[in-house]
């Protein structure tokens, strides 16, 4: 058995800011054996991993175009979790957005682009918003934990989805349970012509500016932080704990909606299955890596941008399964929450 | 309508046989005080594990004892992160699943490469103990870890209220604190108790590869961790009530699987999904009285 | 012969030296006190001692060997057993699985035979217990029996109680003492925290003094009298801060009428309290630890709902009221739990604005300038030992509680709540807080002060009520106050039944 003890030990505030920074290092030297493993060179690895798809244009703009649902699936749980709600279910909450983008894609028949756009944004905010609600209530009102119903409602959403892909909403012309193409009206336009990165980008960044300021600079979350951080404490100061935390849930589930919208509105023009698998959960990551900070959140979202396309330049480059882009990710989460601790920690032998 | 409901009763209990597996092993965790959303994952990898270690020896039961190894290694790092470590459950599990399906996915690729047609093994053999008998014969007509499972719901009572290892985890998963001053080492135990789950959930995953499908692919465990975590809050937190929910969780998938094939316009989707609501009503209705243990999701430190 | 030997013990807490070089040696059959005020390091030594600190200094023997204890379950191998303050029992566990917890023993475990072999020892020891009851089912006495009990049969020969009176009634103690003076002569060396002179010159037999961390002595129980003792513990002639002038009556701004309210365990812990405060006057609140104090000063904070009563704030209605609502009315609330009154990870600054961010906002934009000012001047108005953006867990406990009373005073409330507001600090945080609730009483404010230290109360209140099992035991005047009539009080007589004419204060 290991022997050692942790004892509560602030570490000096410059060891603070390296350790989180540490984690990458160790990420890689720990992914390294994956990659012996796999016969591929690891310098040459990290190489495509990390420089290759900054190095051209289109697998830039690329690593951006992966990042904008990331930036906004983080912004939904890192507010969530900054008010102390455990937000597990940015995952269906996205999936609501989604429904809710498909939905109107179909009934706005010819509608503007500025009638439109602003039309889907609202639609899948206040769909995700809508998923949340239960199990937001149910917290504040009945203490039933939402990490176990947020979560178990992602499972929901997903079945109701397909339901609704098998059946009412099925397009006739597809070999594929899909949604019928969204209308013109609806689509978010391109930032930059003949790539796939679009409105929804600038949504994103908008939504973590927004976030930012909220969190910093408002007397909303300033309440929102004492509640995550002290619930009796935040009572004792006549904060309506339950109300704020009820907030915070919701517009968490209305940023994971926007990011369900931009997927269907930039991306697939029309509502699939498999349209997050797995977004919403890597919003948890990415919300962990940041340190619920929003500047935090977006440096991590693109680092996770980057990681998702530099797997795949990996892969396509010297044959290394794609999937090492997930094994990436979730060790450099597990060993970041482990360094965590040592900020304000000590590991003693013991 | 006979042959019906025997397939129907058959099936229930195949299906139910991995919820049972998985949930005991999820058991085993929360009633030492670890929520271990690692599950999903380690299921995942406890299928990958025990079809790669049958197909590489030939052997479905060194696949099993694969299978295993990987559950307890993934319940070795989660009692590293939220027992010694002392990080957030919730985000730890969840990352150990991610892991998990990124290890296992990239692992299949480089063992078995990208065929067309993806490899398939032989699997388990059922056993008929009850042989031709009408009825009891097919119904009975199931795998030996399915046997197993079932055998496992007295066994796990029987541990945590009849041993004294048990009650070391009963105790560490209620008031840690009381358990240390009694001198017990409640990390150890709660590693322990991560272990044993791990296994489990090991186990599970492999029934699903080498006892169900005979094969490895992306949506083989399809979100049955998340069922598992269900169940628990289901069951109360108590052995002997986890047999019902999987039997119910079971027959209702196996249930809608039957009436598909006979071509019946139902909306089989909104079924499955039915558990999982149920569970949430339940947790609603329970509401504080639901006898989690007092410790659950809380790390340990001492002063 | 001495059985332990505690030698050049040292423990730090962040800023606060707990145990500063302290010896100690316990003899084989005697039952020794360690006495001392509240933070005086009696139980941090005797957390040391079993196991649960770490010393930074000095070192242990038993039996004249060196030993090293990590964990209790060091302490429990050298033969050292310890009933702490918050008993460590299991509440979902019967009473005979809380007792094999941790024993060696056969691997299965059969309900019937633990529960035997329970009341085997329980009778053996003659410590009774009731071995299928479920922990959570039993009173606090009883299950302080089962703490001892589950001390001696994994066979411990020095046992540790950790103020074994704090929580229960004259007849339980009598039980206890009892048994410890029988044990004792079967050869158990007891050693016995408390800062209750009486007990511990009826039961001890020699007494170690601590204060402020340091050792103030040791002495023989035959060779020293009360004061003495008294004198030691206290070491001023009297505390440095004490209620002056007489009060003038000046009308009633706090009411409470027939209080109720439910305690964490869905027990009754109020059961019709009814005072009143005037303004200019500190009613004080004494009662043994665990008798509703707690919940009084939540109900009155606004933290915990009452199930029936009235609470009237200068002749307003405010029963039920949120602490926001009561902050609003003119109340200010001192926390019995400071951890549970600031948020420890957020700044100074921060904290001293949280409870009224709209004045510290336009538009819901925080002026972070104002914010700073404000910390600043009550930083240098509270003399507070941090700047604006420390976080709160960086201050010593003295310093969080000069941050509470900032905020809540700043506002000159018209009723001050303080509950335990002196506990754990240090003396000079301490006269600072004593001294602030003064002041509070010279502006004309209604102070009710819910303490557990007697000394406290009898030095800073106008007026005294006693609270026992939820109920208030009578009120008097601070003049008429003995410490006699208020222990009797203390242990659930009331004050008509003491005096049969009395001079309680009925207004």
């Amino acid at each position: 058995m290991l022997k050692f003890k942790i004892e509560r030990a602030p570490a000096p505030a410059w060891m603070r800011a390296i350790i989180p920074l540490l984690a990458v290092p160790v990420t890689f030297l720990l992914t390294t054996l994956f990659l012996l493993w796999a016969d591929a060179n690891p310098l040459q690895a990290y190489y495509h991993f990390l420089i290759a798809p900054l190095s051209s244009r289109v697998s830039a703009i690329e690593v951006l175009v992966k990042a904008t649902p990331l930036l906004l699936t983080g912004a939904a749980v890192a507010f969530a979790f900054s008010a102390g709600y455990w937000n597990i279910g940015a995952e269906g909450q996205l999936y609501a957005g989604a429904m809710a983008g498909a939905w109107l894609g179909m009934i706005l028949k010819g509608v503007s682009p500025l009638l439109g756009i602003p039309l889907m944004l609202l639609g899948g905010f206040t769909a995700g918003m809508l998923w949340a609600l239960i199990p937001a209530l149910l917290k504040v009102r009945l203490k039933v934990d939402e990490v176990v119903t947020t979560l178990l409602l992602n499972s929901v959403i997903v079945f109701l989805i397909s339901f609704f892909l098998n059946g009412p909403w099925r397009d006739p012309i597809s070999m594929w349970p899909q949604s019928p193409e969204i209308d013109p009206g609806t689509i978010f336009f391109k930032l930059i012509p003949r790539s796939r990165l679009h409105f929804g980008f600038i949504v994103a960044v908008a939504v973590l500016a927004l976030e930012w300021l909220v969190l910093k600079r408002t007397a909303f979350g300033m309440r929102m932080r004492a509640v995550g951080l002290g619930k009796e404490a935040a009572r004792f100061a006549g904060i309506k704990v339950n109300r704020t935390m009820l907030t915070a849930a919701l517009v968490s589930g209305g940023i994971a909606g926007l990011a369900g919208v931009g997927e269907v509105a930039g991306i697939h023009f029309h509502l699939i299955e498999s349209i997050s698998d797995g977004l919403g959960y890597s919003g948890i990551i990415i919300a962990t890596l940041g340190g619920l900070n929003p500047i935090g959140v977006g440096l991590a979202a693109l680092f996770i941008g980057l990681i998702d396309t530099g797997a795949q330049t990996v892969s396509r480059a010297m044959n290394v399964p794609v999937y090492l882009g997930t094994v990436v990710q979730a060790t450099l989460l597990l060993v970041t929450l482990g360094l965590f601790v040592l900020q304000n920690y000590r590991i003693k032998r013991g | 309508m006979e042959p019906f409901i025997i397939g129907l009763l058959a099936a229930t209990l195949r299906v139910a046989t991995p919820l049972i597996l998985g949930t005991l092993g999820e058991l085993f965790s929360e009633r030492a005080g670890i929520l271990n959303l690692g599950i999903e994952g380690t299921l995942f990898v406890g299928a990958f594990a025990g079809f790669a270690g049958a197909a590489l020896t030939g052997s479905l039961w060194l696949g099993l004892l694969a299978a295993i190894l990987f559950g307890m290694i993934s319940g070795l790092l989660m009692a590293l992160l939220t027992v010694r470590l002392g990080v957030n459950q919730h985000v730890s599990g969840l990352g150990l699943t991610l892991f998990w399906t990124g290890f296992s996915l990239f692992a299949f690729r480089l063992v078995f490469g990208e065929s067309k047609v993806p490899p398939s093994i032989e699997t388990f053999q059922t056993v008929s103990p009850f042989g031709n008998l009408p009825w009891l014969g097919p119904i009975s007509s199931q795998h030996i870890l399915t046997y197993f499972a079932l055998a496992l719901i007295p066994l796990t009572w029987w541990i945590l209220y009849r041993t004294r290892f048990g009650l070391n985890i009963r105790a560490v998963g209620e008031n840690p604190e009381a358990a240390d001053a009694a001198g017990l080492n409640v990390y150890a135990i709660r590693t322990q108790a991560l272990l044993i789950g791990g296994a489990l959930m090991g186990m599970a995953g492999a029934f699903l590869s080498l006892a169900q499908l005979g094969a490895f692919t992306y949506g083989i465990v399809a979100g049955r961790g998340w069922v598992c975590i269900a169940l628990i809050i289901f069951a109360n937190w108590e052995a002997s009530r986890v047999l019902w929910g999987a039997l119910l969780f079971g027959g209702v998938a196996s249930l809608q699987l039957r009436l598909q094939t006979l071509g019946l316009k139902l909306p089989y989707e909104l079924l499955l999904s039915l558990p999982y609501i149920v569970t949430i009503l339940a947790l609603t209705l329970a509401g504080r009285n639901v006898s989690a243990p007092a410790s659950l999701l809380k790390a340990y430190r001492r002063e | 012969m001495p059985v332990i030997q505690m030698q050049g013990i040292v423990k730090r807490f962040a800023s606060l030296t707990a145990n500063n070089h302290i010896n100690f040696d316990l003899e084989q059959g005697e039952i020794h006190a360690l006495l001392g005020e509240n933070g005086a390091g009696k139980t941090t030594l005797m957390r040391i001692l079993y196991g649960l600190y770490h010393a930074d200094e000095g070192q242990i023997l038993v039996n004249n060997h060196p030993v090293t204890i990590r964990s209790p379950h060091d302490a429990i191998q050298n033969g050292i057993g310890m009933v702490t303050q918050h008993f460590t029992l299991v509440p979902t566990l019967t009473v005979a699985e809380n007792l094999t917890l941790g024993q060696a023993g056969s691997f299965i475990l059969n309900p019937l035979e633990i529960q035997r072999q329970v009341e085997k020892d329980s009778q053996r020891l003659g410590i009774p217990v009731k071995p299928a009851a479920l922990v959570r089912h039993l009173s606090v006495g009883e299950q302080q029996r089962v703490e001892v009990l589950k001390a001696l049969s994994r066979n411990a020969r020095v046992l540790i109680l950790d103020e074994p009176t704090a929580v229960l009634v004259p007849q339980e103690v009598e039980i206890l003492f009892d048994a410890l003076q029988r044990l004792r002569q079967e050869g158990l060396s007891v050693i016995f925290i408390s800062h209750k002179l009486p007990e511990v010159m009826t039961i001890c037999d020699r007494i170690t003094v601590l204060r402020d961390g340091a050792l103030v002595g040791t002495v023989a129980k035959s060779a020293t009298t009360a004061t003495e003792l008294a004198r030691m513990m206290v070491g001023r002639e009297n505390f440095g801060v004490a209620r002056q002038s007489e009060r003038q009556p000046a009308g009633p701004l706090l009411q409470v009428e027939a209080l109720q309210a439910q305690g964490s365990k869905g027990l009754p812990a109020l059961r019709g309290v009814g005072f009143m405060v005037e303004a200019g006057e500190i009613l004080g609140i004494a009662g043994v630890s665990g008798n509703g104090q707690t919940e009084l000063g939540r109900v009155l904070a606004g933290m915990l709902r009452p199930s029936g009563g009235h609470i009237r704030v200068d002749d307003k209605n405010l029963t039920g009221a949120g602490p926001a609502e009561l902050a609003q009315a003119g109340v200010g609330c001192i926390l019995e739990d400071r951890h549970a009154s600031l948020v420890d990870d957020m700044t100074v600054a921060e904290n001293l604005v949280l409870d009224q961010l709209d004045g510290f906002s336009r538009g819901g934009m925080l002026n972070r300038a104002r914010i700073l000012e404000n910390a600043r001047k009550w930083i240098a108005e509270y003399q507070i030992k941090a700047s604006p953006n420390d976080p709160i867990r960086q201050l010593s406990g003295g310093n969080m509680q000069k941050v509470i009373l900032a905020r809540n005073l700043s506002r000159t409330p018209k009723v001050v709540i303080a509950a335990q507001p002196t506990r754990g600090l240090d003396v000079g945080a301490t006269d600072y807080v004593r001294s602030k609730l003064l002041e509070q009483r010279a502006r004309g404010a209604a102070v009710l002060l819910i303490s557990e230290d007697l000394d406290e109360i009898m030095a800073l209140a106008d007026r005294i009520a006693v609270i026992y099992e939820g109920s208030l035991m009578g009120i008097l005047p601070a003049q008429a106050a003995t410490v006699e009539t208020l222990g009797l009080m203390m242990t659930g007589k009331t004050l008509e039944s003491i005096r049969p004419t009395p001079e309680a204060d009925h207004a």
